[in-house]
């Protein structure tokens, strides 16, 4: 069906031979003119783009100090040029870091350096072409913004700040990206990413409470714009009704009827996500950040608590202070904003849950780190705190436990290949590609050590694990939600059943700890 | 008239390199960085960003993750540089500094150090496929340039040796406005030129990386975002006129 080929997983990774123009043709879905419009861009490719490009272009270096420095700083060392999972993928060049970074450095160059003004053959300048704009449209849409490349570059550069304000000056001039823009679009008018309004929402929850009632005999509510709860939860839209996803939402649900704490969804916020971020521009972040922030204080909770998401968490953790901050009206006592794991963790470490590990026996798990919760986030108060809170989880929840080779995990952890905006059908042939480092290393730990299911805390990767995985012979179904595991083991009950079991699972959630890689 | 055109050659150089130097650095700093974007693990405070910012230009700490070839080359060529920067101060003091005296033969072995790691860096950016990708005139005419500072040095050391005196009272000369006859020494002459040249480029290459990473957000910024809010002033103005 497809017409191109998977690629092998092999042993080792190695770097592949470049393949000049390899992905050239692969041009993401261009935004129509309402997309474009409903977000203030202009429709399509305005009079005198060029210029205008070039205007905006130095707007954006006097707004970022990340942009103007990563231009001028990169020696073209090569660090990086083994990095990118695009290129590992796919082998075409300009997916690595550097030389993507270039198509715009070039630019930079020619209209912003001496150097590239006057000797622009020697500096690699160049004028900004409809064959360079077209190179750009191509290639910061081939970027996922997983920041891997930053991790390895000795300056720091990162590819991302990079495509973020390419694909802003993109905008600016009319040429924009279907599915990021429509995306942004929904997400102002309805609430979420995907358009469902209030009444569907309730009916998802009602269902949801249905069938955890009759799975488990127990009442678990998933409440509704309930003001006054002390937590609202903000999800990804996707955890509403996508699997694995759903099965995670039920394990927050879970949680949060043991933690006895009143919570609610708001139908108005009712998306983790931020697409805005992947298109680079503060503005749109600003704005569907700052319906969080309404949300919350219409709705009077005293937390926020963050479902899983990787770019999510990264806007919430990293960003939403400064787009929608203070949050002085809510409970200092606790992070603002929380991530779900850490509200689980801590309930682990005070033993307030019964988790019955053998619920998950017959699954060998793995953890796939999320590019943007391992990069650019943390969990906890300790730096690292995102790789090991979520390995704890698991740990207290299953009893077989293997992480995947080193240098492919943690802060080295490969994206899925569908982050930043490229999960989408018209991309396939990239994402797939893309997976490979990914699929490689998870083979790896199947083969050797029977892994059967890995675990995220994405809903990006979930969706995109759940699709490219038949393509390297695993299930689509082996990629499973963290709190999925959560809930698969997690005893209901009474509080007083709960506190009882206190001694006992704190016993244990210690030797889990200790019994890491 | 050659001590005249060399005098001349140091203070433009002098002054492109101090005059552009600041300008960019008074543009980065200038600069505001909208939102946190530290690489994660990153420190919580500014004593550990001072510390991991210490390890990456001390010792190349990302750079020794990604590629230890270009590790090392990369790192042997910049800690020899500076051993023979410093070996070099004994031209601008008198007497010498003691411990510029006591670093003389260390300096030494560093500039064959320094050619060696430049000849390493070289190679790969010929040998390997995907540097020679990304690897543009300028950036072979950056390593012939320091190359030729290395070698101009070592020839006046070795094949046609320099009156170091009569250098060290010109040296002296440009700095206290009181210029003294340049050695007509070819290899001195090619040496010098070459040196000025590496100094006026210095603002208007890539060896903007000295200044830029630190000034790179994912390098400088301390993990606080939760405890601390950081706003930018041009973001500071959109938020009073959006709500």
């Amino acid at each position: 069906m497809a017409d191109y080929q998977i690629p092998e997983l092999k042993e080792y990774t190695e770097p592949p031979r470049i393949a000049e123009g390899a992905m050239g043709h692969l041009s993401t879905y261009p935004a129509a003119p309402q997309h474009q419009e409903a977000l203030g861009f202009p429709g399509e490719l305005v009079e005198g783009w060029h210029d205008k490009a070039i205007e905006k272009f130095d707007e954006l270096l006097g707004r970022s100090r990340s942009l103007r420095v990563y231009l001028d700083a990169c020696v073209r060392c090569g660090a990086c040029t083994d990095k990118c999972h695009y290129f590992l993928g796919t082998g075409d060049p300009k997916n690595m870091p550097v030389a993507r970074q270039d198509l715009m450095r070039k630019v930079y160059r020619r209209h912003f350096t001496l150097a590239g003004k006057w000797l622009p053959w020697l500096v690699g300048a160049a004028d900004l072409t409809e064959e360079v704009l077209d190179d750009w449209y191509n290639y910061f849409h081939q970027c996922s913004q997983c920041r891997r490349c930053s991790v390895y570059c000795p300056y720091g550069i990162d590819t991302a700040e990079i495509s973020m304000a390419a694909r802003e000056i993109m905008d600016h001039i009319g040429k924009g990206q279907k599915y990021c823009n429509e995306i942004i679009a929904k997400v102002h008018k309805i609430g979420n990413n995907l358009g469902l309004p209030e009444p569907a929402l309730a009916n998802t929850l009602e269902g949801l409470e249905e069938d955890i009632e009759e799975e488990t005999g127990v009442q678990v509510r998933l409440p509704l714009d309930v003001e006054g709860a002390e937590v609202m939860l903000v999800a990804p839209s996707a955890d509403f009704f996508a699997e694995p996803h759903v099965d995670g939402l039920i394990g927050y649900a879970k949680v949060f009827h043991q933690a006895g704490v009143s919570w609610t969804i708001s139908s108005y916020a009712s998306e983790a996500a931020n697409f805005a971020m992947f298109i680079g521009s503060y503005e749109q972040m600003h704005e569907v950040a700052q319906r969080i922030r309404k949300a919350a204080l219409d709705l009077g909770v005293r937390r926020i608590v963050v479902g899983e998401c990787g770019h999510a968490w990264r806007v919430a953790y990293s960003f939403w202070n400064t787009l929608a901050g203070p949050f002085d009206f809510l409970d200092p006592a606790y992070p603002v904003p929380q991530h779900v794991c850490e509200f689980t963790y801590d309930l682990i470490q005070k033993g307030a849950l019964k988790l019955d590990k053998s619920a998950n026996d017959h699954m060998t798990l793995t953890f796939h780190d999320s590019c943007n919760v391992a990069r650019a986030s943390r969990m906890g108060d300790r730096p690292g705190g995102q790789f090991e809170i979520p390995r704890a989880i698991i740990k207290a929840c299953c009893n077989n436990f293997v992480d995947m080779p080193d240098d492919t995990i943690r802060d080295a952890t490969f994206c899925c290949g569908g982050g930043g905006g490229l999960l989408t059908d018209d991309l396939l042939e990239l994402r797939v590609k893309g997976a490979q480092p990914r699929m490689q290393a998870l083979k790896q730990v199947a083969d050797e050590h029977g892994v059967t299911h890995m675990a995220s805390i994405c809903a990006i990767c979930k969706s995109q694990f759940a699709k490219v995985m038949p393509d390297y012979g695993f299930d689509m179904d082996s990629v499973v939600s963290l709190h999925q595991l959560v809930s698969n083991a997690i005893v209901l009950g009474g509080q007083a059943e709960a506190a009882a079991g206190t001694e006992e699972e704190t016993e244990e959630t210690a030797a889990a700890g200790q019994a890491g890689p | 008239m050659l001590t005249a055109a060399y005098a001349i050659l140091f203070y433009a150089a002098t002054l492109l390199l101090a005059g552009g130097l600041a300008y960019k650095v008074w543009q980065y700093a200038k600069t505001p960085a909208p939102l946190k974007i530290p690489t994660t693990p990153a420190p919580l405070s500014l004593p550990g960003v001072a510390l991991r910012m210490g390890r990456e230009v001390a010792l190349f700490e990302s750079l020794f993750r990604s590629n230890k070839w270009t590790w090392i080359f990369g790192w042997m060529f910049h800690f020899a540089l500076l051993l023979v920067l410093l070996r070099h101060l004994r031209y601008f003091t008198e007497p010498p500094w003691t411990w510029v005296v006591l670093l003389q033969p260390f300096g030494l072995y560093a500039s064959y150090a320094m050619l060696a790691g430049l000849l390493g860096l070289w190679l790969r950016r010929v040998a390997i496929e995907r540097i020679r990708y990304i690897t543009g005139p300028s950036d072979h005419l950056m390593l012939l340039l320091l190359c030729g500072i290395a070698v101009s040095g070592f020839a006046m050391r070795y094949v046609d040796r320099v009156d170091i005196v009569a250098l060290k009272a010109f040296v002296l000369g440009l700095m206290y406005f009181d210029w003294q006859p340049l050695p007509a020494d070819l290899m001195l002459l090619i040496h010098l030129g070459l040196v000025a040249a590496l100094m006026a480029v210095f603002p208007f290459s890539k060896l903007l990386h000295a200044p830029g990473i630190f000034f790179s957000p994912t390098r400088n910024q301390a993990d606080d975002a939760r405890e601390k809010r950081h706003l930018a002033p041009w973001a500071a103005r959109l938020e009073s006129t959006g709500e």
